[in-house]
């Protein structure tokens, strides 16, 4: 077991008032808090500074921790022989605790807890999919970390591999919920749920707005002139797609229904945009100069009139 | 290997009822109804025994819950960040997905 520097992981000194703790816990859950913080590790390091806390905060697990000693963070650690804390009559239920904290201020399972039932605490993940698997529905194979307790009643860390299937049509942002897979009840309660925020990877060539989905379609200038049906992929599969007669670049198109599923689905909205082709050849230049004869336009001509 | 274990989306099709919010965030009736008059969600149904709470009401009702116990701000105050933190999140992804 690794001994932890709870002053160490709120940043204060160890003879700190309380004030002084209550101030940094502020300021770290403020900097660290999941729903507020953009920080990779916010969740990790706010459930350690929350542990921190609940030791620092309380005057009796204090005096406890502190006389342990100082020790260098991360020094194998082991529980006093002589080690004596009253948990009180209810412990302060953990949610996930640090091996160390379940050790000296957990009491979790050892005996004579008496009635005390509690339900699991929910736990957060994040899941990464792509637009193509948010569109079928796909499955994620997650690793959680658990705290599981042995016969003898201590806390142990595992890590237990479970499959969640996603459903198809989540958006980005968007939350999942999956029963009793958060952590483990006390004294036979009921084990928390388990909550995904699916994040959707960006693609190649569309976007997500909510169940919306954006295309730019690249057109040529005669596809666009006299309307011609194109092939346009969508998330299910290629369709055709008839381009109005006359289509300028930017003009957008819709296919109702081909977005991401959902009740009502998205649409995916397409943008067209004119490539002009590069005139590689005296010929094609030839080309080009004899439509500036024959379509003679000017595309200026409202700014011209405006100045 | 274990058959997967499907995940509910909490969108606007799913639906829960005063209770099942009470145990999916371990609080009372009372604590749901003042999050009610807070306006920070709204349930479908007319009274209590009726109210319909959508998946996204279930997550704004937990969000604010946590915020209020880890900051240890009242209800107005939770929902005012939940709002804010709500508008940065909308902000980030509508500049994510322009990028």
């Amino acid at each position: 077991m690794e001994y932890k520097d709870y002053y160490q992981i709120m940043g204060v000194a160890r003879d700190a008032s309380a004030d002084d703790i209550k101030r940094a816990y502020r300021r770290l859950a403020r900097k660290y808090h999941p729903d507020v913080s953009k920080e990779k590790d916010a969740e990790a390091r706010f459930k350690e500074v929350g542990e921190a806390y609940e030791v620092l905060r309380d005057p009796e697990k204090r005096a406890a921790y502190d006389a342990l000693g100082a020790r260098k963070p991360g020094e194998d650690f082991k529980r006093p022989a002589d080690w004596q804390f009253d948990y009180g009559a209810e412990p302060d239920v953990a949610g996930a605790h640090s091996d160390f904290f379940e050790q000296l201020f957990g009491g979790l399972g050892r005996g004579g807890r008496g009635s005390f039932r509690s339900r699991g605490f929910d736990t957060a993940g994040q899941v990464e999919v792509t637009l193509e698997e948010a569109f079928k529905g796909t499955e994620r194979r997650l690793s959680l970390q658990r705290v599981a307790v042995d016969e003898r009643g201590r806390a142990q860390p595992t890590t237990q591999q479970l499959t969640v299937r996603i459903p198809a049509g989540v958006v980005d942002g968007q939350r999942v919920r999956v029963s009793s897979q958060g952590e483990p009840g006390v004294g036979g309660g009921p084990p928390g749920d388990l909550f995904l925020e699916v994040r959707l990877l960006p693609h190649r060539w569309f976007r997500a707005e909510g169940r919306d989905i954006w295309l730019d379609l690249p057109v040529t200038p005669w596809e666009a002139a006299l309307g011609e049906t194109v092939r346009v992929p969508t998330l299910g599969g290629r369709v055709d797609l008839k381009v109005p007669k006359g289509s300028q670049t930017d003009r957008q198109l819709r296919l109702r229904g081909r977005g991401l599923p959902g009740s009502p689905p998205g649409d995916q909205l397409v943008v067209l945009k004119i490539v002009t082709p590069a005139p590689s050849t005296p010929a094609d230049e030839a080309f080009y100069k004899e439509m500036a004869a024959k379509l003679p336009t000017n595309p200026r001509q409202a700014m011209e009139g405006a100045s | 290997m274990t058959d997967p274990i499907s995940a509910v989306l909490l969108d606007d099709s799913v639906e829960f009822s005063l209770t099942e919010v009470c145990a999916a965030c371990s609080v009372s009736e009372e604590l749901v109804i003042e999050i009610v008059a807070e306006g920070i969600v709204e349930p479908l149904g007319r009274d209590r025994a009726q109210w319909r709470f959508t998946g996204i009401a279930l997550t704004r009702v937990q969000r604010v819950l946590r915020l209020q116990h880890d900051f240890g701000v009242n209800l107005a105050g939770a929902a005012l960040a939940l709002d804010l933190l709500e508008e940065l999140e909308r902000l980030r992804r509508a500049q994510r997905s322009s990028d």
